[in-house]
């Protein structure tokens, strides 16, 4: 709740080299085209958008997740990170340019960010049905998205069904969704992120392989 | 003491179409943390998320919601309609259009074709919507329940239990009493099948508009410190019996004006003997028939 | 052709225009300087503050003026105003024991260490209008000194200031001579007086967890005491004290006492991060109010006194009142009292006390509403036909 400080001196100094990279050249303007297009992404979910804006991330960062922290983020909102995001450059970047508090319990987080394998989906606050809100949204950067591919997704903004492609897909990723979808409203919202290009897929898609009935 | 004096005179911020002014009216933060419940919004169709809502330069209930929502949304590549009683020149809807136009520099138009964004009070425009745009309700109550129950507490329980059986008993004695579903606006709606949502006071002939909509549907609700979304191809249902399905109420008049007779007509009383005229409540829709028709354009 | 509620930009325009002529008035009177506004119309000023919750006395005049003297609307300005302030912090929690008072009162003790300031007030002048007021005059400035008071005993340790006109004052017999007590001179409360005793109960939610703040996290119910209080110091005065009334009056009963009135000004601090310790910014002026109340007692809590806390910017002892009346009536719940009342019923006063959404939703009603009511009209007019034929069938019938 209290209103953060930044203290450029403490941030820069912890970064490596102790440079820190710039955050966005407009931040009122850079982040409402970001926002922009991330609603359209949530509002569309499985389709591929792609992020206009020039940024250069932390070197654990894509540029997409980078923007996306500087959309969102801010002393409101405590962030997870993974151990393939957290590194000292990065956890500076995120501290000086969003100002939002770094939690290493995921379920006290309101945003987290993937680098590596996804982790368990309940390690994440789901929210509840009084509050189903009070949920994290995981931006998890990916290597590739297709939309072409195995999954297919249906709910609310696809008309019809909608093709994904997305590697990594790991084992347990479909199935902990398809085990979320039960316990709708509470849920955790994902953003893929591969570069400067990201899908959104909320809670609410439904998500099977194809050829499944 | 002028009007243009009468504004807040200090504030700051860069990149604002109006020097002096955050771009957009709201500060950084603010915008982000509607942005953030927006999101959420629209991840769960139909479901009010609170949000802190500020005071904005209109009075609380003036359309608020909407214009914080907007605000929010709002940019630089953005062309910005907006309609008030489903007309472009009511005083309001000049008023917020201004707003904009001052704080964030927006082009403003009156063709729905042409907007990326419209912001409304009581009606969903007759041209319909496409795929990417955005169309921003101003709300006064959001909570469908008010009525049946007044306390916050107790509605939102019965949405996480998704309890909506008073809903559906409320309408069913408007059957006994009036042989028929007596309510002609701010017709209740189920999002997605889980969720019973206020549509806002639209009357019901636009209920049908807000079925598998493909543009996306966000309402704000300032006073009331609410956010909901309804994203594009989302079931929305109006509540009904079987045997008694959800109609609308709609003069059997054509437009005197442009002789729609698939628009929403208001009833004006055109003289002192008390004539009536009918004429499309959508400004825009009206005057772009008539403009077809090769006649001269007047305004509804 | 139809134009009643449309014309746009140049009926607002002309809206605008006849508005500023309204409020400038006959351009024969000199026009009001906002210090006039400040100095002279304090209450009013105070009011604006306290409901537009932004401490700035030079912008609730200036706010007084715009509105034309409706403080509901300036207090609107000003929450509008203060909605584009950036927001660096939080202040330290205001010291309210090291007030400079102006002004200290207690209803339920006789006397009390410190001693009881009667300061500015109107309590014990008969209200007839002085006719002298009508004209200007110089201020007939002469206080009258303490002694001439015939003070009957008592303590005399008021903390006076600046070698001024004596603050002491003889029990029930309250000065109104005195300036203030040294700012930062503690001042002790007079209800933790009664706490040594064990009479009364520690103050409620004393801990020092963090504060919610319902201008970022809207109030969800069952709200917290410091939502309560937030909610019920930025709220409408008149409904406040309407609804203390109504619990005065038997729709719940609080037995209130006046512990302590206090007034005066409390030095803000603020600890920026940089530095890691508080410096002061400025001061406001408060009122602050804490009453003693009743309380039964069951099988496991002794009888004794509960709490309730008022505080409000300026001069506002009737508002602070009010809100303390209401903060221990809304602890009806947690108290394990009957709770039958609206004063007690926590959703219900919150939700209603604030007069910014209270007006704007009730004058929303002067917008177009054409759309929905011809909605109506037209539903009418179908549920008329339809209950004329059923009328017809059944005459019908009958015959």
């Amino acid at each position: 709740m209290s209103g953060l400080v930044q203290d450029p001196a403490t941030a820069g100094g912890e970064a490596s080299g102790g440079l820190l990279r710039p955050g966005f050249a407009e931040p009122a303007l850079d982040a409402q085209r970001c926002f922009r297009t991330l609603l359209s992404a949530m509002a569309h979910p499985g389709r591929i958008h792609a992020l206009d804006v020039a940024i250069e991330p932390p070197a654990r960062l894509m540029p997409g997740s980078a923007a996306l922290c500087l959309t969102l983020l801010d002393a409101e909102t405590p962030l997870w990170l993974d151990a393939a995001c957290a590194d000292e450059e990065a956890r500076a970047y995120l501290r000086f340019h969003c100002g939002c508090p770094l939690v290493d319990d995921s379920r006290a987080a309101a945003f987290g960010l993937v680098g590596g394998a996804l982790p368990p989906l309940g390690d994440f606050a789901p929210g509840d049905d009084l509050a189903p809100e009070d949920s994290a949204t995981v931006i998890w950067q990916v290597e590739a998205l297709e939309d072409e591919g195995p999954l297919r997704l249906s709910g609310p903004g696809i008309d019809g069904i909608r093709a994904l492609g997305l590697a990594p897909l790991p084992g347990h990723f479909l199935e902990e969704r398809a085990r979320g979808h039960a316990a709708f409203p509470a849920g955790v919202d994902l953003i893929l992120v591969a570069g400067s290009r990201l899908v959104g897929l909320p809670r609410s898609t439904r998500i099977e392989t194809a050829g499944e009935g | 003491m002028t009007a243009e004096s009468s504004r807040p005179r200090v504030p700051q911020g860069a990149g604002s179409a109006r020097p002096g002014y955050n771009y957009a009216f709201l500060d950084e933060a603010t915008k982000r943390e509607i942005r953030r419940k927006l999101l959420k919004a629209v991840a769960i169709p139909g479901h009010q998320v609170p949000f802190s809502s500020r005071e904005m330069p209109l009075p609380p209930g003036w359309g608020t919601g909407g214009i914080q929502v907007t605000a929010s949304l709002v940019g630089p590549a953005d062309v910005l309609k907006v309609i008030d009683q489903g007309a472009d020149d009511t005083t309001n809807a000049v008023s917020i259009r201004r707003f904009f136009a001052e704080t964030a520099g927006v082009e403003t138009t009156t063709s729905t074709r042409r907007a990326s964004l419209i912001q409304t009070r009581h009606r969903i425009p007759e041209t319909p919507l496409a795929e990417g745009q955005i169309l921003v309700f101003q709300v006064p109550l959001p909570e469908p329940l008010r009525f049946l129950e007044p306390r916050e507490s107790e509605t939102r329980r019965l949405h996480a239990l998704a309890e909506y059986g008073s809903a559906y008993v409320s309408l069913y004695e408007q059957v006994a009493r009036h042989g028929r579903i007596a309510q002609s606006y701010d017709y209740p709606v189920m999002v997605g099948g889980r969720y019973l949502m206020r549509p806002s006071p639209i009357p019901s002939f636009d209920n049908p508009k807000l079925d598998r909509n493909p543009a996306l549907l966000l309402f704000g609700a300032g006073r009331e410190r609410r956010l909901y979304a309804v994203p594009p191809y989302t079931p929305v249902e109006s509540l009904s019996f079987e045997d008694r399905p959800f109609a609308v109420e709609r003069s059997p008049q054509a437009c005197d004006l442009c002789g729609a007779t698939d628009s929403f007509l208001d009833e004006i009383v055109a003289d002192d003997a008390g004539s009536r005229l009918f004429a499309c409540s959508d400004s825009e829709y009206c005057n772009e028939r008539q403009r077809r028709l090769g006649r001269s354009v007047v305004a509804p | 052709m139809y134009v009643a509620v449309k014309g746009g930009e140049r009926a607002i325009r002309n809206a605008h225009q006849r508005l500023a002529e309204r409020r400038r008035g006959d351009p024969a009177t000199a026009e009001l300087e906002l210090n006039q506004i400040r100095e002279q119309l304090g209450l009013a000023v105070d009011r604006v503050m306290s409901e537009g919750s932004l401490y700035a006395p030079e912008l609730a005049a200036l706010a007084l003026k715009q509105a034309r003297g409706d403080s509901v609307e300036a207090a609107f300005l000003l929450r509008v105003y203060r909605n584009t302030l950036p927001r660096f912090g939080y202040s330290e929690p205001l010291e309210t024991a090291r007030m400079a008072v102006e002004r200290r009162i207690s209803g339920a003790f006789k006397d009390l260490p410190g001693g009881q300031l009667l300061g500015a007030t109107a309590d014990y002048t008969h209200r007839l209008l002085d006719f002298s007021l009508a004209e200007a005059r110089a201020l007939d400035s002469q206080l009258v000194a303490p002694a001439d008071e015939a003070p009957k005993g008592g303590t005399s340790d008021g903390g006076t200031s600046n070698g001024g006109p004596d603050g002491s004052a003889g029990p029930a017999a309250p000065t109104a001579a005195s300036s203030e007590t040294a700012a930062g001179a503690a001042v002790p409360r007079a209800l933790d007086l009664l706490g040594d005793e064990t009479l009364i109960e520690t103050p409620p939610d004393a801990d020092d967890g963090p504060v919610p703040d319902i201008t970022r996290e809207p109030p969800l119910f069952p709200a917290g005491r410091a939502q309560r209080l937030q909610t019920l110091a930025r709220g409408d005065e008149g409904f406040l004290v309407g609804l203390a009334y109504s619990s005065q009056r038997g729709y719940g009963n609080t037995h209130p006492f006046v512990g302590e009135l206090r007034q005066g000004r409390v030095s803000v601090e603020f600890t920026p991060e940089e530095l890691g310790f508080a410096v002061e910014i400025g001061e406001v002026e408060l009122s602050e109010m804490e009453t003693i109340n009743q309380f039964q007692g069951d099988a496991e809590q002794p009888p004794r006194f509960t709490r309730g806390y008022g505080l409000a910017f300026g001069r506002a002892e009737r508002k602070a009142l009010a809100m303390a009346l209401l903060d221990r009536a809304l602890r009806a719940e947690e108290l394990g009292e009957e709770k039958s009342s609206p004063a007690q019923d926590e959703e219900f006063v919150l939700e209603h006390a604030d007069n910014i959404l209270s007006t704007g939703f009730l004058e929303h009603l002067k917008l177009p509403h054409h759309v929905d009511f011809q909605s109506e009209r037209e539903l009418l007019r179908a549920l008329r036909k339809a209950w004329d034929e059923r009328r017809r069938q059944a005459r019908e019938a009958a015959e």
